[in-house]
């Protein structure tokens, strides 16, 4: 039997070869870090303490978590119709203004309760507005759906530059950016979450958002695995001609398949745009959306997995961060070089050491067998 | 200023603005038509600027700047042909990683090795390509729109942009006239039939990567080392995604991508150039409009309003010899 058949243990599958690809990622990165006179253990002893050593960094691990549980959820979903949406970095961007939109009109006039399921709403449309044409032409129009959502993020950038720029801008301030939101455009903070494990967030953004990505999570499971228009998707996406023979309408369900993706995609705006910022600012996503491509690669395309792989790269964002700031010598872009080595591992090179754990657990079995 | 002075201008600056995406495009070309898709044009573009730019400041020689653009730009290459042809991983994923390493590593080593913020030091102009005036240029800048496009577009550009336009035909002559590129071609529609007639698909498609790296390292060092006088942090800027528009846009065939990434240019040159001018009857168009309008246009393309682009079939897949 050849090697990419082999079953393997769901643990070594799901955890080992995951945690494999991220230990090498890490390797290397330690090795640049080295490379750059620097002492890649300090390093990562800086980063896990910036991260998780307090209940700020944890405050601000969870922040980041928040964007990339949304945008891996919105990758995730869109994966499993057999659709590479590349475009939750615009999705989410777009989504933003539908976000800024509500927040600007209700700000002054109710608390904040009353502005959240507006501006979830808000953004989640306005998300899905801008997947809905790329939707459209891969489903009628045969378009590649991986080339059009590329050109998309760029359309979106320019839109929202525009916006900002010419149109959202309050008159005579600088910088191209909304007004900041009254109370009633703000979502409050977790403190009393952080209270419960005896811990202060102290100035970390983890707001309401990070609850809503929870309860996204569980939407997103039910809908994927426990209702019929779930079935479709997953059909679609194991086959395209078997699910067409099947009765399964093939432009409705990619059309709704990519809604519901830019739709999870444009809510990350909540978590930025009304949680931290309390404005809409030029480039906010700050390419949260694609790392959203590696969060659902890494976690398996299942919730769960995204829920924990978003916290892995929440970890690489805040330790980052601090680390950056304990070694000047490690500028913050060495975490996007992370990142970079993290999805090349973790999502092109995810079966990399799959022969060498057949080789060693078929083994195993047999002699488990004997 | 004299409407002869801003046509030359003009058209001068919308070939500068066409060399990177021109190297670019045709790099993604061979990529693309063996079958493997390049996101990652972006990265190899940025990282050869870098390299180019090293090299060059240590060794006072732009030929060796060169040099180094190419070698880095093949390493990220060879990364990217060996996650998507001998590990069969996603081809997007890993050129969107091979896009993150490149704007991360760049800037970090930037800073260590030099700490201006991940800038590299000025050059030299001995260390640059720099203008070649051709004979009787400042004579002929005298004699009408003839002579001022002689002098001011033909000649007066470094060797690169020279390279770039004799590259066009060399590369259609190879896909077109070359047994190597009637397999190129073969190998992105049908990689099975390939294998079938007993030529190595793997093979092939290494070196349509390699030759992709090759051509990347001409733009990333044309950024570095012709256009600018030193490396800064993300140069490139989307012109990686750009040429691949373009590439799109050319419906994979290189005398098309030359004339789609010269189009590309000129928006650029002209929304330089309109940049608070009105237009008549429209009025001012903002900048972000004529940024977004190759994005805009390729996607119209691919909608088939106009024509229609068929991307090479097998493009995406990794290929699984049958055992």
């Amino acid at each position: 039997m050849s090697a990419a058949n082999t079953p393997l243990p769901g643990w070594v599958t799901f955890f080992l070869m995951p945690l494999l690809n991220l230990v090498t990622a890490l390797v290397i990165s330690g090795l640049v870090i080295w490379l750059i006179g620097q002492n890649p253990f300090e390093a990562l002893g800086y980063l896990l303490n910036g991260a998780l050593g307090n209940g700020m960094g944890v405050g601000f691990t969870l922040y980041y978590a928040t964007n990339f549980i949304f945008t891996g959820l919105s990758v995730a979903m869109a994966y499993h119709a057999g659709l590479f949406n590349i475009g939750s970095e615009g999705q989410a961007y777009v989504g933003g203004l539908g976000c800024a939109l509500v927040a600007l009109a209700l700000d002054q006039y109710v608390p904040w309760y009353v502005t959240m399921p507006f501006a979830i709403l808000g953004a989640g449309i306005f998300g899905a507005a801008w997947a809905f044409i790329p939707a459209w032409l891969q489903a009628r129009r045969g378009s590649h759906i991986v080339i059009t959502t590329i050109m998309f993020n760029f359309i979106g950038a320019a839109l929202m530059v525009y916006l900002l720029v010419h149109v959202l801008k309050p008159a005579g301030a600088m910088s191209p950016e909304t007004r900041g939101f009254g109370p009633g455009g703000q979502l409050p903070n977790l403190d009393w979450l952080m209270a419960m494990f005896g811990s202060r967030l102290g100035p970390a953004p983890l707001n309401v958002s990070f609850i809503i990505s929870l309860v996204m999570c569980v939407a997103v499971w039910f809908l994927i695995w426990r209702t019929k228009f779930g079935y479709s998707v997953r059909a679609l996406g194991m086959s395209k001609s078997a699910a067409t023979y099947a009765g399964i309408p093939y432009a409705r369900t990619v059309i709704v398949t990519m809604l519901l993706s830019g739709g999870l995609a444009g809510m990350m705006a909540l978590n930025v745009v009304m949680g931290s910022a309390d404005r809409l600012q030029v480039e906010f996503v700050g390419g949260a959306g694609f790392v959203g491509i590696a969060v659902s690669l890494m976690g398996r395309n299942h919730p769960l997995g995204i829920l924990l792989a978003a916290i892995l790269f929440g970890i690489l964002y805040q330790g980052g961060a601090q680390l950056s700031f304990m070694m000047p010598q490690i500028t913050r872009d060495m975490i996007v070089m992370i990142q970079g080595l993290v999805i090349l591992f973790a999502g092109a090179l995810e079966f990399l050491y799959r022969p060498a754990l057949v080789r060693v657990f078929s083994r195993r079995q047999m002699l488990a067998e004997a | 200023m004299h409407t002869v002075d801003i046509i030359v201008g003009m058209l001068g600056s919308t070939i500068r603005l066409s060399i990177p995406l021109i190297f670019t495009a045709l790099a993604g070309l061979f990529s693309e038509r063996s079958g493997i898709f390049d996101i990652g044009l972006e990265g190899k573009m940025l990282a050869s600027a870098f390299a180019s730019a090293v090299v060059a400041y240590y060794t006072g020689s732009p030929w060796l700047g060169l040099t180094g653009g190419i070698l880095v730009s093949i390493l990220f290459s060879l990364v990217h042909g060996y996650a998507s042809i001998t590990a069969r991983g996603n081809q997007i994923v890993s050129g969107v990683a091979l896009n993150f390493v490149a704007a991360g590593l760049t800037v970090v080593l930037g800073n260590a090795w030099f700490r201006q913020g991940g800038r590299t030091p000025q050059l030299a102009n001995t260390a640059r390509f720099t203008e070649i005036e051709f004979p009787g240029a400042e004579a002929a800048r005298e004699m009408g729109f003839l002579g001022k496009f002689y002098a001011d577009v033909i000649s007066g550009q470094n060797i690169l942009v020279y390279l770039a336009f004799i590259t066009v035909p060399i590369v259609w002559w190879v896909v077109y006239k070359t047994r190597f590129g009637l397999r190129l071609r073969a190998v992105g529609e049908n990689p099975g039939a390939v294998d079938t007639a007993g030529i190595s698909v793997v093979w092939l498609r290494y070196r349509a990567v390699i030759i992709a790296g090759f051509l990347c390292g001409f733009s990333g060092t044309y950024l570095a080392i012709a256009q600018s006088a030193s490396f800064i942090n993300n140069m490139s800027a989307g012109k990686g995604y750009i040429a691949l528009a373009a590439l799109i846009f050319a419906k994979w065939k290189p005398v098309p991508v030359m004339f789609a990434c010269l189009l590309f240019g000129f928006l650029g040159a002209f929304s330089n150039f309109m940049q608070g001018k009105s237009m008549p009857l429209i009025g001012e168009v903002p900048v972000q409009f004529y940024q977004a309008l190759p994005y805009i246009l390729t996607c119209v393309l691919l909608a088939g309003f106009i024509g229609t682009a068929r991307p090479p079939k097998a493009g995406g897949i990794p290929y699984t010899k049958e055992r």
